[in-house]
């Protein structure tokens, strides 16, 4: 920062963010998410009033990134224990970040009921088509046809069945407030998808109930491509199946100008 | 407080109630519902949390959740439903934050049914979740114990940063019968200094069960097998009856003991001197005091409704001194109290043997009782 005036500073480390090295891969979008998250505290002054609630997978270690209380919860249970922290604490805003395998697959249960309750808790799913932190197995969400270390064939979707689209289910839900799927492929989706995590903690901050940002992202150690290419192949093949949309916005959010 | 007659359940839940519990969530399941169903009304005329979970495993998680902020929690469940809690419980002692479980214990494996059964004694004293860790289990034999080990499990988990189980049957869950509530307690407006609340002027808490490195989760597992020592050292509970001038001994926890004693107090009528040992804390198991039980009497009992569980236990204890015995009924069938008197009168007929399986005795000895449905229950 020598020599550097504030004018001149464009771009820092949000107060929310810690300052250590990061375990993800080269390339990986996980990075941007967090720092999105913590750009949103910043913002709202939310940091000494937030507890995260970490996921089992890559991104098990969240809780060393951000400068708030964290707890790391059991593979998929991370709204149920999201539930407990928030019911006790009313006051506070309860975040949780969460995989695709832990979202959509083995805590399916809690997801959805949690949603149905109209949790009033933030949820950021992150969907990259693949389990990463076993080494890039199947996911709920991984393509038909995309291959896996355990769909090696490529996923056929009459042995294996279809991907999950999270946000189109969880808006059927009347407990959810606010549901919608962004993308962390180029500067103009993160933009996009830092509006959305900041509406979604407004969301919860006005007592709107459950809120969810899915965020697709790149796994280029799994997906064995360039972190360049996987951005492409966001685009180019997850778009198309998850789309980038607004699946249910509460009224009340409607006019909010973030 | 007066007596008043209590059901099991609902007594348990009102005794968690006046020991501050904060919050309770959990799932319906028979025979332990009415202690969900009495905390749907009570906790919220209270201003407290009650919140009826999807499942059992989302009920034990949201307990992780409410305990992670340092208020009193819990759940209760029964056999088939604890099974499920098992991972939660396993991070929860992972994390070293006290929870409360109630487990009604049923029939089993599997579905099983719905009466009084102790089959739960291994998975909930010995194993349960992975990795080494020991909650305290404390065992009930009547409503008003059942209230006072309810309070007593909350101070023993506050005290020790773990998981303590109240291990009921159905029958204790069941069963009314007078018994005394204690006073009510002032929630906490205070919270520990591990509690995670919001970093206000503090630095970031972090509670986690994941220790990545190999080394420092040795230390960790270290620092869980110290408390554990002290907890076997200050916090072994039983109860004895008529133990003197004993020559014969039955052991029994919960309602197997509490059905012993009436086989005890007839054999005394009979000139018999026998006595009762019932195990209260299962875990911490008192094993000195078994230990000289062996030393003092000419043969043990066993009883239990399970297939002998706690079996091993006392085997362990009395380490081959005296001839060990054992009377069990499964499945969910309470044994009687005549079923028992006849077994003591077998002990005090002699001679017995030390060198033999006693589960393999009381198969052989009552392999019509308990292999055909021509047995009188």
């Amino acid at each position: 920062m020598v020599g550097i005036t504030p004018t001149q500073l464009v771009y820092e480390r949000p107060a929310s963010l810690a300052q250590v090295p990061t375990h993800y891969c080269p390339g990986c979008t996980h990075g941007v998410a967090h720092r999105l998250i913590a750009e949103v505290l910043d913002e709202m002054e939310l940091r000494e009033l937030t507890i995260g609630v970490a996921p089992v997978g890559c991104s098990v270690f969240a809780y060393n990134y951000f400068e708030c209380d964290f707890v790391e919860a059991a593979h998929g249970r991370a709204p149920a224990m999201a539930t407990g922290i928030k019911r006790m604490l009313p006051d506070r805003i309860v975040f949780t970040y969460q995989g695709d395998g832990d979202l959509a697959s083995i805590g399916m249960a809690e997801i959805l009921h949690a949603a149905a309750r109209g949790e009033n808790i933030t949820v950021i799913f992150i969907n990259n088509a693949i389990y990463g932190m076993t080494g890039g197995q199947m996911a709920p969400t991984t393509l038909p046809g995309q291959k896996t270390t355990s769909s090696p064939g490529g996923r056929d979707v009459e042995q294996m069945g279809f991907p999950i689209r999270m946000a189109e289910i969880l808006a059927t839900l009347e407990g959810a407030g606010y549901i919608v799927r962004r993308s962390l492929h180029d500067p103009k989706n993160i933009r996009l998808a830092k509006k959305a995590i900041r509406i979604a903690f407004e969301a919860q901050a006005r007592g709107l109930g459950f809120s969810m940002v899915e965020l697709l992202s790149t796994c280029p150690t799994n997906w064995g491509i360039s972190p360049l290419e996987s951005l492409r192949w966001v685009e180019e093949h997850m778009v198309p199946v998850y789309p980038l949309e607004d699946y249910k916005v509460s009224p009340t959010l409607a006019g909010l100008r973030v | 407080m007066p007596l008043e007659l209590l059901k099991g359940n609902e007594a348990m839940a009102e005794a968690a109630v006046r020991a501050g519990v904060q919050a309770y969530f959990g799932y319906p399941i028979t025979p332990q519902t009415e202690l969900l169903e009495y905390m749907s009304w009570r906790m919220p005329q209270l201003g407290r949390t009650f919140l009826q979970a999807e499942s059992e495993v989302a009920a034990i998680n949201m307990v992780y959740g409410a305990a992670c902020t340092g208020v009193r929690a819990m759940s209760s469940s029964s056999s088939p439903g604890v099974s499920l809690m098992m991972e939660g419980l396993s991070y929860i002692a992972g994390t070293e934050i006290p929870v409360v479980l109630i487990d009604v214990m049923r029939g089993g494996p599997g579905l099983g049914n719905i009466a009084p059964s102790q089959g739960d004694y291994n998975q909930i004293v010995h194993g349960g979740g992975h990795g080494d860790y020991h909650p305290i289990v404390l065992a009930p034999a009547s409503v008003q114990e059942a209230i006072d080990l309810t309070v007593l499990a909350f101070d023993l988990a506050d005290k020790y940063l773990t998981p303590a189980v109240v291990l009921a049957d159905g029958n204790i869950g069941q069963m009314m019968e007078p018994a005394e509530l204690p006073p009510m307690q002032d929630i906490r407006t205070e919270f520990p200094d591990w509690a995670v609340r919001g970093a206000q002027n503090r630095e970031r808490r972090i509670l986690s069960s994941i220790y990545i490195d190999p080394n420092v989760e040795e230390v960790v597992n270290y620092r869980l097998m110290l408390r554990w020592n002290e907890i076997q050292s200050n916090e072994v509970r039983y109860k004895e009856y008529y133990l003197d001038d004993a020559e014969y001994v039955v052991i029994g926890f919960g309602t197997a003991g509490r059905v012993a004693l009436s086989a005890v107090r007839a054999a005394r009528a009979e000139g018999i001197r026998i006595g009762l040992f019932r195990p209260i804390s299962l875990s911490p198991y008192p094993y000195a005091r078994v230990e000289a039980l062996a030393d003092q009497v000419r043969a043990i009992l066993v009883a239990e409704m399970n297939t002998g569980q706690m079996l091993e236990d006392v085997q362990r204890a009395s380490k081959g001194r005296v001839p060990v015995e054992f009377y069990g009924r499964m499945g969910g069938v309470m044994p009687f109290p005549d079923e028992i008197f006849s077994e003591i009168q077998r002990l005090a007929r002699g001679p017995l043997e030390i060198d033999v399986d006693p589960r393999r005795g009381w198969m052989e000895r009552n392999a019509e009782l308990l292999g055909t449905l021509q047995a009188k229950h």
